[in-house]
């Protein structure tokens, strides 16, 4: 007696198709055959239908979904690329990725992301549903972690950046700011103002040093100095005396 | 070390002598040629009509300008002294005009070099990849850019918070800034270094710091005319608008802008000139030296302008960039669609499809001539203005990096005559002890600058800087000079001048000098003025502050001067030029009672007295 194994999921109907021990051989062969036949239709429905259904589940505000806009030309200018179903296809992959990659799985795949609605901005929304369970979307949260997480590789696969490439809703993280040890202003300072101390102190030396020798030289001819002045003392009257001005011609003391 | 040729005075002792007229030129230009003629001038022609302005300055640089400059070189020439013996010997009743002037030069060397600073904490912080005042710093738990910064600019934040870290107003104080005293200190240590031997240092850095500047303002005209924009900015800048000749502002503007940037009544030109040997022509030194400065005001405006046509045309795209954005945004237009030439009819078409949905964008208007308008001068233009601007052009650092040695040059220069208006007269009066050499003297001077300046180092530092600026670099100045030219144009008398000047150039004055010592140049300055002090009067007396807590920030907060705050200001002003009537006052206290006593001879000698011959009588 050939028994039909009924999968636990089929309809009440399948269910119902138990064929009574007792019953002659054609009709046992029919109801098999018309059984094949309901299993065949059902599944040609189901897989007609998932993606049917799988697209009613991305929609322009999708409660988890997200929508990315995408500016090529203005990232890359002349060598702006061109954006096709290939493209598309790189997105879906890199997003596949993104999800492996957070949840450090391998059931991920480009099937699992769901695009819909784009349009020539270029913008389009997109929500990823769960392997095992193609009816199930993956929650906002998620997806937006999976996202932060290979941001840059997302950004790198399409040559954007993050303000090129916006997934809106989720805030790129603020870049970490370079912080030297050393300020770079404070180099520059000890720089500057040692060479500037170097110079002042070489200044002041030389010129300590100019002054001993020409010392030392008023010391040499200092005889002669005296000399001078005993003789500007006999020559008469006092050299100190009262400035004579009626016989200078550097009158500006007369203009007073 | 003196050379041969020495001109003696009195005691014996040489003067110092420049090396050759380039040093002696190249200083008087330095010093005449500041910061004024680079953020100041080219303000003035943008909002008194561009070319028009030119009218009125150059008529008072050869009515007011030229003048003042010739008798103070002659007279500093002549006379061989710095400010306070020139005018002791001019007239002992006037002996005053010369300590108001060493007065004068002591308050601003305190705050000049102040900027001197603060161009030099920028040029520090121009060898940075990015540029420090290019993006704003992250808040302390990293979540978002600091609040300050983003609800004014990165620029405004910079100068604001990370170089001045100012106060919201003027009560609150603030301590010292540490990185501001640093910088102060390294200013005043590069003052030094030029000031150690005299003139002979001075002479040789001048070199350098009176020509780069010109070597910088070629570099980046060259530059500025290749970007974008600046056209525009230039056309700006030159187009005249010959209604506004009929402005009187405008001609006390250009005449105040002419005597501030010539730097007369300093007194650091004539102790400059009286180094000089005495048989140098100083007329021409002088016409050299004020067109000099003129025609450095206009080059400088040309790239100044340049640049911020620049700086407009950036501005007006990024702000047509943000609203196409917004529109395609929001149109799902094709990217690149709407570009800033196709803007116009974009925005038209789609204003008449769906108007609503184009007011609830709340675009914002963009208008380049509203960016070129946005002027600015003074610190404003230098660390706010032109420092947005070289972030956008390519290879910035470079270009801020030319821009503050620049900066530093001038301000450098310029500080050499502030402090030589200082040094020379307290050589001249012999208050410096015998047993002290210059350089220490020079040093000690340098010090006590360097700790004064210290209050433009607190957080409130700036207000305290606007306040020295406008009250004590203004009408003082305009007040010495007035009594520097009756004393020589009335009281020295005009043919006694014409005397020395053809003892020193070899030919009498002509008769323009004359008309303008006697009475053009007097009336132009007592109606500059009286003018000016109007004015004054009539502008209340507030100050801008930046509070960031004030309900309309970024803008900055108009706040009235505190009471002891003005009564400061008005000392400012007045302390420098009282000793213009306390000196004559003591001089005739001392006249009168020296005349009963036989010191008489000794203070009012008589060239025709012949005192040997008088002894030898009464023996």
């Amino acid at each position: 007696m050939p028994s039909l194994t009924v999968p636990p999921g089929a309809p009440p109907i399948l269910q119902s198709l138990t064929v009574p021990p007792g019953a002659p051989p054609i009709l046992q062969s029919l109801a098999v055959t018309l059984e094949r036949m309901l299993v065949r239709i059902l599944v040609l429905l189901y897989l007609a239908g998932a993606p049917a259904l799988a697209q009613t589940l991305c929609q322009p505000n999708a409660s988890n979904g997200y929508r990315v806009r995408i500016s090529i030309k203005t990232a890359l200018g002349n060598q702006a690329y061109e954006w096709n179903e290939n493209e598309m296809f790189l997105f879906r992959a890199t997003m596949a990725f993104a999800m492996r990659r957070y949840y450090k799985t391998e059931t991920y795949n480009v099937d699992n992301i769901i695009v819909c609605n784009q349009t020539r901005r270029v913008s389009f929304w997109f929500v990823v549903i769960s392997p095992e369970n193609p009816t199930m979307l993956i929650p906002k949260a998620d997806v937006e972690k999976a996202v932060s997480m290979s941001r840059h590789r997302i950004n790198n696969a399409f040559l954007l950046t993050d303000r090129t490439l916006e997934f809106l809703g989720i805030y790129p993280t603020l870049a970490e700011p370079v912080n030297p040890d050393t300020p770079p202003w404070l180099i520059v300072f000890g720089v500057v103002i040692g060479a500037v101390f170097a110079g002042i102190i070489a200044l002041l030396v030389s010129s300590l040093l100019q002054k001993r020798r020409k010392e030392k030289g008023m010391m040499e001819d200092g005889q002669d100095e005296e000399d001078r002045q005993m003789k500007g003392v006999e020559n008469g009257i006092n050299l100190d005396g009262i400035y004579n001005r009626g016989f200078t011609d550097d009158d500006r003391f007369t203009k007073l | 070390m003196p050379e041969e040729g020495m001109e003696d005075n009195k005691e014996g002792e040489e003067r110092p002598k420049w090396n050759n007229k380039a040093e002696y030129l190249l200083t008087c230009i330095g010093f005449a040629v500041g910061l004024g003629n680079v953020w100041r001038f080219p303000y003035l022609c943008q909002i008194y009509g561009g070319g028009a302005f030119l009218i009125p300055y150059l008529i008072a640089l050869v009515f007011q300008g030229l003048p003042l400059l010739y008798l103070e070189l002659a007279i500093g020439q002549r006379l061989r002294m710095g400010s306070i013996g020139v005018w002791n010997s001019i007239s002992p009743y006037l002996g005053g005009v010369g300590v108001a002037s060493m007065l004068v030069s002591f308050c601003v060397s305190l705050f000049y070099n102040t900027i001197v600073a603060w161009v030099l904490w920028y040029l520090f912080n121009s060898f940075q990849e990015p540029l420090p005042w290019s993006q704003c710093p992250l808040n302390h738990n990293n979540t978002g850019y600091v609040e300050e910064c983003v609800e004014s600019t990165p620029v405004n934040y910079f100068w604001y918070r990370q170089t001045l870290n100012i106060t919201p107003n003027m009560e609150t104080s603030g301590s010292l800034q540490w990185w501001l005293v640093v910088s102060l200190a390294t200013a005043w240590s590069i003052v030094y270094i030029c000031f150690v031997r005299g003139i002979k240092t001075i002479g040789k850095a001048v070199y350098v710091t009176a020509t780069f500047p010109y070597l910088v303002l070629t570099i980046f005209l060259v530059r500025a005319l290749t970007l974008p924009g600046a056209y525009e900015g230039l056309i700006y800048l030159f187009t005249p608008d010959w209604e506004i000749l009929k402005n009187p502002q405008v001609w006390l503007d250009a005449a105040t802008q002419i005597f501030f940037s010539l730097s007369v009544a300093f007194g650091g030109l004539i102790s400059f000139s009286s180094y000089n040997s005495q048989k140098n022509n100083c007329e021409k030194d002088a016409v050299l030296v004020g067109v000099i400065n003129s025609a450095t005001s206009i080059y400088a405006s040309i790239p100044i302008f340049a640049i911020l046509g620049f700086k407009a045309h950036t501005n007006y795209v990024t702000c047509l960039n943000g609203n196409i954005l917004a529109l395609t945004n929001e149109f799902d237009i094709s990217d690149m669609n709407i570009t800033v030439e196709n803007y116009e009819q974009w925005f038209d078409s789609l204003n008449g499809t769906h108007p609503s949905r184009v007011s609830d964008l709340k675009l914002k208007t963009c208008d380049l001539q509203t960016f070129l308008d946005q002027s600015a001068s003074g610190t404003g233009l230098a660390f706010i203005v032109f420092t947005e601007a070289v972030i956008s052009m390519p290879g910035s650092q470079v270009w801020a990096v030319l821009f503050f040695i620049m900066l530093f040059s001038l301000g450098l220069s310029s500080m050499f005559g502030n402090l030589e208006g200082i040094l020379t007269p307290l050589h001249d009066l012999k208050l410096v002890p015998k047993w002290m050499p210059n350089e220490l003297f020079t040093a000690i001077i340098c010090l006590l600058l360097f700790l004064m300046a210290l209050i433009f180092c607190l957080g409130s530092g700036n207000y305290w800087l606007e306040i020295f600026n406008s009250y004590v670099g203004s009408v003082p100045f305009l007040i010495i000079a007035f009594f520097e030219i009756i004393a020589v144009a009335y009281i020295y008398g005009i043919g006694r001048f014409s005397d020395d000047l053809e003892f020193m150039t070899g030919h009498r004055p002509n008769i323009f000098w004359k008309v303008c010592w006697l009475v053009i140049s007097p009336l132009m300055l007592f109606v500059v003025l009286v003018a000016y002090v109007a004015v004054q009067a009539q502008t209340p007396p507030t100050y801008a502050a930046w509070n960031p807590d004030y309900v309309n920030f970024p803008n900055t907060e108009v706040l009235p001067y505190p009471d002891w705050v003005f009564a400061i200001c008005v000392l400012l002003s007045s302390v420098p030029v009282i000793s213009i009537p306390l000196v004559a006052i003591y001089r005739l206290i001392c006249c009168m009672s020296g005349r009963h006593s036989k010191d008489s001879l000794h203070n009012n000698p008589n060239p025709y007295a012949n005192e040997d011959y008088v002894v030898e009588l009464l023996l």
